[in-house]
């Protein structure tokens, strides 16, 4: 469908977005025509989603952006002005009352009113209208609790054509949904631009990305890379877009030749019935297994399952050839299974306790005399070791862990498990959100404990950290383990390679390169 | 990764503005100078306030409190509540004048009471650990419950027993201080080590800092749970022994009626976070030292009951408003 290029809906030129030490966006530029679909695309951090933040008033861009909307100069300085500016953004956590009803929900905050009261039978007439245009299978008056994922879905769109959103922004919208309902959000959203509204739709599922998109922009590393019409689009171009060419020797596998010990651990068919869906695999000792993937491809649900947090429907753990009665993260850390959690904050530290008490949380049962009183110089002296071993910039070990910076907050962390003494280290994004000092602290650390014998996984969004830190790759794909790259598999670890696995884009069904 | 003792230097000194300063000052002394500033105010204003007598007076009557507000500290540090602290109080005296009752009735009566208590507590502990159900429910739920079997087992009539074998602890006094007195200083004493001194201590914090994090990190959180619970029980237990002691009797509908606040609000003004995961066992001290010393100079001072309600009332608020300051300067 020819689209009219003259007068775009959206122009926003040079918007940069500073957070405390990071620059998440650089000089971004993005234009929307009316009745396009807009695709956006770029690896885990690349900023589609600050930029969409921008865009619906959620952050404020720096000085020097410029936005217009059907030509005028516009500021959007909060939720509500870009709402009333006809800006929709469909949210992957959707933002509905459960206990309202549908009707509710659409007009919530500007509810028509009859003399005081609320109006209910004119919203509900009005919202029966837009959703037999949507073709909903269901009316006004039911209560949002009672619908399934996509039809919340159709509500929330439904609340946005009401709203006469001009521009619609999708947020990896096909996630929660099964094959049939993703078929029928493609049908709708044909129809929308049909209707002559403009689409962004962000991403990582190449399949979807060439059967709904008039043009692709790809960011990388918060900055505009290029923008390919649908004459254009194939997997060879648009990964190469993506990745770049950044690869730096920052990185560095140096614990030698890739000479995998015994098994020391056995992951059978490990599975929790939603996310994860039959993963098996072995880790080597002395080796560093890395496993990539898209967000939401079931890494961390994979990790947690092997580490007894979650609830699985199936699957064995062996460690060191001896099965574990796997029901807690006890019983993984008795075998000598620790997890590093990607949640530090929120899953990992106890941000009110000091770095001796976070360190020692896990090893003070074995130090401590009898009757479980702590062992308070065993404590000092583990908590002092850590802070010298991994050089943790803090003046005393009594001090808040919660008043430290990422990157040391992160080594307290990992310290707590590494004085269990682990056999397999699993972590999940041990990066993330640290700085670069610390950064390469933590790559030394995985280079020794993989030369001591340690297996060592490392989860990782970051494909430069997983290419340059795994002797071997698993890459996940919607629950499943999809292919193997190092190794002795024959394949090279690349990050193309693993943007081919991860997003199914060398998959047959696929239109090559044209 | 070879771990040898070394002192370490620090490489950056903790640079604090002068309100970082100031909370971290709260967050160390707590309560205390509100605590010395009444004692002084009173001490200056209310004529007897400040003798060896009355402030011997002020211990004893804060002595069951403090009993109860120490186990109420451990629950509330794992961010839990205990509302039926006076209605366990209730049952186990009940039940521990009636045990005295019976030939041998001494020992018999305290153990009762300690039992009954510890039995109430174990049963929140349940339900909370293993039914999974929101602490305040649970013991709203006890606290109604629990009084009604106060009632039954006494037929709703003060049970009394004149010649009340252990009536000493509530009357008599060891080395010049009132035995009353003693015990709570020991149950503070045994509630520092247990919270400061052992692993099971840590664990506390650690499960009312993060619950998450402490079942990743292996902590058996049911088995914390259960514990500051049916401490929190065995305390009351014990708080019952003290006040039946002390009357030489046990009112199932009477007793114990509204204690579990008085703790409560000794557990916040000492400090503890109802958050869970901050606070300290002297800070819940002082707390129920201010309580005292406040109801005390009141009456001495001649400030009418209604008004005493009034005080006590805006002072926990205030107390609260100020953890609140202190849990905006706790975190970055």
């Amino acid at each position: 469908m020819p689209i009219d290029q003259t007068r775009p809906v959206l122009e926003m030129r040079g918007i940069s977005k500073t957070f405390p030490g990071v620059k998440a966006l650089r000089e971004v530029s993005l234009t929307l025509y009316p009745g396009e679909v807009h695709s956006l695309m770029g690896e885990n951090g690349a900023g589609k989603s600050t930029l969409m933040k921008i865009l619906s008033g959620a952050y404020q861009a720096d000085a020097g952006a410029e936005i217009r909307i059907d030509g005028q100069p516009v500021v959007i300085d909060g939720p509500l002005s870009a709402k009333a500016l006809g800006v929709a953004v469909i949210y992957q956590e959707l933002a509905l009352c459960p206990s309202l009803t549908v009707a509710e929900n659409i007009y919530l905050g500007r509810e028509l009113r009859h003399g005081g009261r609320v109006d209910r039978r004119a919203m509900e007439a009005a919202c029966a209208d837009v959703l037999a245009r949507l073709g909903a299978g269901f009316g006004p008056k039911t209560v949002v609790g009672d619908l399934s994922i996509a039809e919340r879905q159709l509500v929330e769109i439904a609340r946005a054509v009401h709203a006469n959103a001009r521009i619609l922004v999708m947020d990896e919208p096909t996630t929660p949904l099964s094959s049939r309902e993703t078929d029928r959000l493609f049908a709708l959203i044909r129809q929308l631009r049909a209707d002559g509204l403009a689409i962004v739709y962000v991403s990582h599922r190449m399949a979807e990305i060439y059967e709904l998109s008039d043009r692709v922009s790809v960011l990388r590393d918060g900055t505009y890379v290029g923008t390919l019409g649908r004459d254009r689009l194939s997997a060879e171009s648009l990964v190469q877009m993506m990745v770049g060419r950044d690869l730096s020797g920052f990185y560095k596998k140096d614990h030698g030749a890739y000479e995998p010990g015994k098994v020391v651990m056995a992951v059978r068919d490990m599975k929790d019935g939603r996310r994860v869906r039959g993963c098996s695999f072995d880790l080597h000792a002395g080796e560093v297994l890395g496993i990539a993937g898209l967000v939401g491809a079931g890494r961390t649900e994979l990790a947690r399952l092997i580490f007894g947090a979650d609830e699985r429907t199936g699957g064995e753990l062996v460690v060191d050839g001896l099965p574990v009665r796997l029901r807690t993260p006890l019983d993984a850390i008795r075998a000598g299974v620790v997890y590093l959690t990607e949640d530090r904050k929120g899953r990992g530290l106890f941000l009110d306790m000091s770095v001796r008490d976070n360190i020692n949380v896990c090893a003070c049962s074995d130090d401590a005399r009898g009757a479980g009183v702590l062992n308070l110089a065993k404590a000092r002296e583990r908590a002092n070791g850590a802070i010298r071993d991994l050089k943790i910039r803090v003046p005393n070990s009594r001090v808040n862990v919660g008043a430290l910076s990422g990157g040391n907050q992160q080594k307290v962390l990992l310290s707590r498990l590494l004085e269990i003494k682990p056999r397999v280290l699993i972590l999940d994004e041990p990066t993330r959100g640290v700085d670069i000092g610390a950064k390469s602290e933590i790559y030394r650390i995985i280079n020794d404990l993989a030369r001591q014998g340690v297996g060592v996984i490392v989860i990782s969004s970051e494909l430069p950290e997983i290419v340059g830190t795994a002797d071997r790759v698993l890459v996940m794909r919607e629950g499943e383990l999809v292919g193997e790259l190092g190794g002795y598999s024959g394949k090279a670890i690349t990050q193309e390679a693993i943007i081919e696995l991860a997003t199914g884009a060398g998959g047959d069904s696929l239109p090559r390169a044209a | 990764m070879e771990k040898t003792m070394s002192n370490i230097t620090a490489p950056t000194p903790l640079t604090a503005s002068p309100r970082e300063r100031f909370q971290s000052l709260m967050r160390n002394v707590g309560m205390l100078p509100v605590l010395l500033l009444l004692t002084l105010g009173f001490g200056l204003l209310a004529e007897g306030f400040l003798t060896g007598q009355n402030l011997s007076i002020i211990a004893q009557q804060a002595s069951i409190n403090i009993v109860l507000a120490a186990g109420m500290t451990f629950v509330i540090l794992t961010a839990g509540i205990d509302l039926s602290v006076g209605s366990i109080l209730a049952v186990a005296a009940v039940v521990s004048v009636m045990a005295s009752m019976l030939p041998g009735g001494g020992v018999l009566g305290i153990a009762a009471g300690l039992v009954t208590g510890l039995a109430f507590g174990l049963l929140n502990g349940g339900l909370v650990a293993f039914g999974r159900l929101p602490p305040f429910i649970v013991t709203l739920g006890a606290l109604t419950a629990v009084r009604g079997i106060a009632r039954l087992l006494g037929d709703d009539k003060t049970v009394f027993n004149p010649d009340l074998p252990f009536a000493f602890i509530g009357n008599d006094n060891l080395l010049g201080v009132p035995w009353l007195v003693w015990i709570a200083v020991a149950v503070i004493a045994g509630s520092w080590f247990i919270l400061r001194r052992t692993v099971l201590g840590l664990h506390i914090y650690s499960v009312g800092s993060n619950p998450e994090a402490a079942r990743l990190s292996g902590i058996k959180v049911w088995k914390v749970l259960l514990f500051v619970y049916a401490m929190s029980g065995l305390l009351a237990g014990l708080g019952a022994v003290m006040a039946s002691a002390r009357l030489m009797a046990a009112n199932g509908l009477q007793l114990g009626q509204s204690y579990e606040l008085d703790a409560i609000a000794a557990v916040i003004l000492g400090g503890t976070s109802f958050v869970g995961g901050v606070g300290s066992i002297l800070g819940t001290l002082i707390g129920a030292l201010i309580i005292a010393v406040l109801s005390n100079g009141l009456v001495l001072l001649g400030v009418s009951d209604i008004w005493q309600y009034i005080i006590k009332g805006l002072v926990i608020i205030g107390a609260v408003a100020l953890d609140r300051y202190r849990q905006s300067g706790a975190r970055t």
